[in-house]
């Protein structure tokens, strides 16, 4: 009786593993597709929409890179002549994210200095929750304040005649940039043995010369990372920047001036183009500028977060 | 006078509470000046807490509360118009863990001078100067003088841990505290600690935490015997050790617990 017993556990041990090591074998396996997965959807990503623009290259488009690299004339649905010069899109583009970043970043980096060291407790935590809800909230809704609390703002206060441009786009796009910025430079501080911190107060440093003496040296790559993953929302940002840029293809010369940027292009004209024609393709093209762009910083942010690993790893 | 000019931290009646617990215990004692005093006694009985009461660095703590008199150099320390970085200036710190700042070698030692000049006062050839006398005052100057502008936290123990006493060494200060500084080190990293130590006596009143009762007795002049908060005996080193007059403190010594 007792044998059959110890056989029987022993039989159903056995058939425990066995099912054990199947299940775990498929986790392994979905864990591996999914992985793979990521990769192979990027790579399908960028072939698609470099696949749309790259007959303009060798088609017959009427298409001049050279054009698209240096003009600032930008009238693809011209019924006779179009234009498709990137440059002013592109100075658009750039005008929003620099004086978004110009905002943003001070901002960002201070709010971060502020929770990580200045704070404790309840306030702490309830800042770190209100900085996440601000995190979450959807774009088009950053866009509507652009258009109906920024706008009204910028008219009556600067005397400006539009309401949304270059200013409120960059402001708005800050605003959004935040959130990022704050809680990627928290965690970088958070990172920062309290041994140094001691340090410093020890040979008699007040608590903002630790911040800048001590945090900043001991922190900069990871809030390096902050920055440039900031820089990262604000050039894809699409929705807000379209709704409070105000669609005007310009070299802009003033922040009230109207702008165009690239990603809003894409949004907007992408519905009246005809399919696969000209101004279908360029705008892709304009797509594959966007992607280069998000990749290098992307690269550099991820470079920099290495390098810190690797230096904690020393 | 005499016998003032003699102390250099008096503590009168001092209690320490962090939030319920009470840490220190009317503690009253006299350090003498220009001696290197051990503070031994067992794991959480409060010597760190005593000593980081004498450079103010317990108030950190959102929790802690402190009543009593702390007199460093005959001025009080809770006075109003003290302030806390010319009082960390007097008294520095050594920790248990080496914790040289994530920068260079160079700049962690000229790092109090900028703390405690105007932006833009320091010049390029005291700051050289500064450095190079400190680091030949730990004995390290040899080892590290072709690269300065290397991050400090590359060092070894022992290099970082001379590196934070030199580092002090810029800003003059009067009272050196240590809290188990060799503890991190292996025998001979102890050893270089422990004989730069001896190179400093006099020059400095030195109070040291030490588990290691051959070092309290090797290194010390006077010692104190703390337990669960309070002083319980404090006397000449060789005397403590010898004929101790607190059966507590006989049993530690001859290491019954600890
Ligand atoms: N920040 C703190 N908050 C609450 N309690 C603390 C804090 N720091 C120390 N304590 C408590 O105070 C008591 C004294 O601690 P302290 O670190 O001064 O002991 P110690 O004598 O230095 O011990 P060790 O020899 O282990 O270093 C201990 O019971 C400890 O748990
Ligand atoms: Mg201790």
């Amino acid at each position: 009786m007792a044998t059959a017993e110890v056989v029987e556990t022993g039989v159903t041990v056995e058939r425990d593993t066995g099912s054990f090591r199947l299940g775990e074998w498929l986790i392994v396996a979905l864990i591996h597709v999914c992985g793979i997965s990521a990769i192979l959807f990027v790579l399908a990503i960028f072939a698609f929409v470099f696949g749309e623009a790259a007959p303009l290259f060798w088609g017959d488009y009427g298409f001049s890179f050279a054009e698209f690299a240096t003009s600032t004339h930008w009238s693809p649905a011209h019924p006779t002549s179009p234009h498709y010069g990137i440059v002013a899109l592109f100075v658009g583009t750039l005008a929003v994210s620099v004086l978004s970043m110009a905002l943003a970043v001070p901002l960002g980096l201070g709010a971060a200095v502020y929770v990580s060291e200045f704070c404790e407790g309840k306030r702490k935590e309830t800042l770190k929750i209100v900085i996440e809800l601000l995190a979450a909230i959807p774009s088009v809704v950053w866009g509507f304040i652009g258009v109906m609390v920024m706008s009204p703002i910028i008219i009556h206060g600067l005397g400006a005649s539009i309401g949304t441009n270059i200013l409120n786009g960059g402001v708005i796009l800050a605003l959004m940039s935040v959130p990022v910025i704050v809680s990627v430079g928290e965690d970088a501080l958070k990172a920062v043995p309290d041994s140094f911190r001691e340090a410093g107060l020890a040979l008699g440093a007040s608590r903002w010369e630790i911040v800048y003496r001590v945090l900043f040296p001991a922190a900069k790559n990871g809030l390096l990372a902050a920055v440039l993953l900031g820089v990262g929302r604000a050039i894809g940002e699409t929705m807000a920047v379209l709704m409070a840029t105000g669609h005007a293809v310009q070299i802009p010369t003033s922040v009230l001036d109207p702008v165009q940027t690239l990603t809003a292009t894409i949004a907007a004209e992408m519905g009246e183009a005809e399919q696969h024609g000209t101004q279908f393709r360029v705008l892709f093209l304009i797509g594959v500028v966007l992607f280069a762009v998000a990749f290098v910083v992307n690269l550099t942010a991820d470079i920099i977060v290495k390098g810190i690993r690797g230096k904690q790893n020393d | 006078m005499t016998e003032v000019a003699q102390i250099s931290i008096s503590t009168r009646g001092l209690n320490l509470w962090y939030g319920d617990f009470q840490a220190l215990k009317d503690v009253s004692v006299n350090i003498p000046r220009g001696k290197i005093t051990s503070l031994i006694g067992p794991s959480g009985c409060g010597k760190t807490t005593l000593l980081r009461c004498f450079n103010r660095i317990n108030e950190r703590y959102g929790n802690v509360t402190t009543t009593g008199e702390i007199t460093i150099l005959g001025k009080n320390i809770y006075d109003e118009d003290v302030s806390l970085a010319e009082l960390r200036k007097t008294v520095g710190m050594v920790f248990q863990r080496p914790n040289p700042l994530p920068i260079s070698i160079y700049e962690n030692i000229v790092f109090g001078q900028r703390v405690h000049s105007r932006r833009g006062t320091i010049t390029r050839a005291a700051a050289d100067a500064m450095v190079q006398s400190a680091l030949e005052e730990v004995q390290l100057w040899k080892d590290v003088k072709d690269r300065l502008k290397k991050k400090a936290t590359f060092l070894t123990l022992e290099q970082q841990q001379k590196l934070c006493i030199a580092r002090l060494l810029p800003l003059k200060p009067r009272v050196i505290l240590m809290d188990e500084p060799c503890s991190a080190l292996d025998a001979e990293g102890t050893e270089a600690i422990e004989t730069l130590i001896e190179g400093l006596r006099e020059k400095y009143t030195i109070l040291i935490v030490t588990h290691n009762m051959a070092q309290a007795r090797r290194a010390s002049e006077e010692c104190i015997y703390m337990l669960l908060g309070e002083i319980i005996e404090h006397g000449p080193t060789t005397e403590i050790f010898l004929s101790p007059k607190n059966k507590q403190t006989e049993m530690y010594i001859e290491g019954r617990y600890g």
